[in-house]
């Protein structure tokens, strides 16, 4: 394993700043400074961290409703970001899209995207033109355990695959469709054993080990940047909190206090900081720095959405048409 | 001389011209390539564009419409085609929460420049799953231009507005009108989608026809003429935008208002321009507007019941007798 030192303190940064975002998400949203719906990513840093480390400005990805570790990943600022948690007019989509609609089509980012399972058909649509107009570029889509039983996982791969398109798809097993768990939800536990049915290579890896999760992707996004096709890599991880925030005692009603906890102890940073601990890449104090620094970003974008303005009523008539 | 094509060669014509001007355009679709797409409108594109940009689909219509949405927001113009508009609906999703959507969800940050072509319409004895005239659905949601041309000429000119168009266009034709021969010019040209217009002047009776309906409304029309009565006939051309306007000025000049398209009369165009008429010009009316359209069923196989769904001249001609019992 060669993995430049920079990247590795990268991977890190990135999962903190996940990591904090969605602890001030958490918080903000309990008492009711966010509205609407949030979908928090914490335990599930290592994916969207390990992954989008291989990606460039001018590769795409395609996100899900559980997307701000995503977006973060691929780069997005986190001011506009947090003011679009907001609804303010300061925020990526002027305050209209909110947290599960978080785009920027300069960054590659092509929406995070209310419907499961909706975001796979238009990373194959990114595909396309990165074939036709933009060989070496790829397209990377993200989507959950539940999604990979919606007809669009199965034509999205198909047409993927026997168009040989510069795709990867990135499959966040974190174990449940909401409330129906893995077992009620598909008879199969390793979700990469598909990938076979579509003619193409599959992955399963542990998805809360994000130096894994880099190496496997990296290998993935080569494959499809030479040109030789689209990759299903599964990442098994759990998600900490409820569905969304609001879910009973995070999802209490359908799961163990005991798994969760079994969970939380398999923390992707905890075990990433013990990892640059011992290879003597971070030292403590360092990492404790990285928090701090990003505490700091992260108050300054909530400072910023909270002083932004709602849109004009007049913005609803706006972006209906081009 | 001017030169007769078919409506179908007019769509071909418009999509050659595209692809050779722009290398962002291209097509796909199920069978479009070598077979040329089930009603010829693609004929001979693959073997001049090559099969990227002409591409036969697997039976996936949500992946190659949606695979048009994520090629569009990152840069190209795709234009799709579904075999019967019967089949969108596998694709609703794509079409209903991410083409319509991304452009306003995301705060105008993406565009999605594309177009779907579909076609509607009975009269090809193709039974309830692949004669449906349901177009009117996508009136209701917002983010989608709908064009509907009603001859040759306009189905060219429409459609290289369409695919130049920075917005989602949904195409839609009738299959009964691919072999209808016109004059097209051999020129590019583009005709506006949003803008209806007056195919027949006249002051008594206005009607406010679709596709098909419109070459139907005309020969009424001149019947009806011989009956010393003088009927305006206005090709709507798209649902989205709506040209409310043409529509309010023709019926505040006669007082009166027919409808006629395909779709089931419930909840089909006529019923959104009844509405318009009753909210903006209700004081112009002197009779009841009359909706002709197809009946609240699902389209039969067997002949004759296939025969009695299609809004016909006579139904047309009972509109404007209805009307005429109030002028």
């Amino acid at each position: 394993m060669d993995i430049p030192p920079k990247t590795v303190r990268e991977l890190y940064r990135t999962m903190v700043v996940i990591r904090a975002f969605e602890e001030k998400v958490q918080d903000l949203y309990a008492r009711g400074h966010i509205p609407g719906l949030a979908h928090l990513y914490i335990g599930e840093e290592a994916i969207a961290a390990g992954v989008c480390a291989n990606l460039g400005d001018k590769d795409y990805i395609t996100s899900t409703h559980r997307g701000h570790g995503h977006v973060i990943a691929k780069g997005a600022l986190l001011k506009p970001m947090m003011a679009e948690l907001y609804g303010k007019e300061t925020g990526y989509c002027k305050g209209k899209g909110g947290s599960m609609h978080i785009a920027d089509v300069n960054l590659g980012i092509l929406g995070a995207n209310g419907i499961a399972g909706g975001g796979l058909p238009i990373a194959v649509g990114a595909g396309l033109s990165c074939k036709m107009k933009h060989p070496g570029q790829v397209a990377v889509c993200f989507f959950g355990d539940a999604s990979s039983n919606n007809g669009t996982f199965h034509e999205s791969l198909n047409f993927a695959a026997v168009h040989k398109l510069p795709v990867v798809f990135v499959c966040e097993n974190n174990g449940f469709g909401i409330s129906v768990s893995q077992a009620q939800h598909q008879a199969i536990i390793d979700i990469s054993i598909r990938a076979a049915g579509y003619g193409m290579p599959g992955q399963t890896v542990d998805g809360n080990d994000v130096l894994s999760v880099y190496l496997a992707a990296g290998e993935a996004i080569d494959r499809a940047r030479k040109g030789e096709g689209p990759t299903l890599l599964e990442c098994k991880t759990y998600r900490w909190r409820g569905h969304h925030e609001g879910d009973p005692n995070q999802g209490g009603r359908y799961r163990s206090k005991e798994d969760i906890q079994a969970w939380v102890e398999n923390c992707p940073i905890k075990r990433f900081e013990q990892y640059l601990t011992k290879n003597k890449v971070l030292t403590k104090k360092q990492m404790q720095a990285v928090w701090e620094e990003v505490e700091s970003e992260i108050n300054e974008s909530i400072e910023f959405a909270e002083q932004s303005p709602f849109p004009p009523l007049s913005e609803m008539y706006q972006d209906v048409l081009a | 001389m001017s030169r007769i094509i078919t409506y179908a060669q007019a769509l071909n014509e418009a999509l050659a011209y595209c692809m050779e001007k722009d290398d962002s355009v291209f097509v796909m679709g199920e069978d479009v390539g070598r077979y040329g797409g089930i009603f010829q409108v693609t004929a001979g594109l693959q073997d001049r564009f090559g099969v990227d940009r002409v591409m036969d689909t697997p039976i996936s219509e949500a992946a190659f419409v949606g695979g048009a949405v994520g090629a569009a927001m990152t840069g190209m113009r795709p234009v799709v085609e579904i075999m019967f508009i019967d089949f969108i609906t596998v694709a609703m999703d794509m079409v209903v929460n991410q083409m319509a959507k991304m452009h306003f969800m995301f705060g105008g940050r993406a565009k999605v420049p594309m177009v779907i072509r579909v076609n509607i319409g009975a009269g090809r004895g193709t039974a309830a799953q692949h004669s449906q005239s349901f177009h009117a659905i996508f009136q209701h949601i917002p983010g989608i231009k709908i064009a509907m041309p009603s001859t040759p000429h306009d189905a060219k000119g429409m459609l290289i507005e369409a695919i130049q168009d920075d917005n989602p266009v949904l195409f839609v034709e009738h299959k009964k009108m691919y072999i209808d021969k016109g004059e097209v010019p051999e020129e590019a040209y583009t005709v506006p989608i949003g803008k209806a217009k007056v195919v027949r002047a006249g002051k008594d009776i206005t009607v406010v026809a679709t596709l098909n309906m419109v070459a139907k409304a005309l020969t009424v029309a001149e019947e009806m003429a011989a009956q010393g009565v003088d009927m305006e006939v206005i090709d709507l051309r798209s649902l989205c935008p709506l040209d409310r306007e043409a529509v309010l000025a023709s019926v505040r000049k006669t007082g009166t208002l027919i409808t006629a398209d395909e779709g089931c009369h419930t909840g089909n165009m006529g019923a959104e321009l009844a509405a318009l008429v009753a909210e903006q010009a209700l004081d112009s009316l002197q009779a009841p507007i009359v909706r002709v359209a197809g009946p609240d069923t699902p389209v039969a196989f067997s002949p004759p019941l296939e025969q009695a769904y299609i809004p016909s001249e006579q139904d047309l001609k009972d509109a404007v007798a209805r009307v005429l019992e109030y002028l």
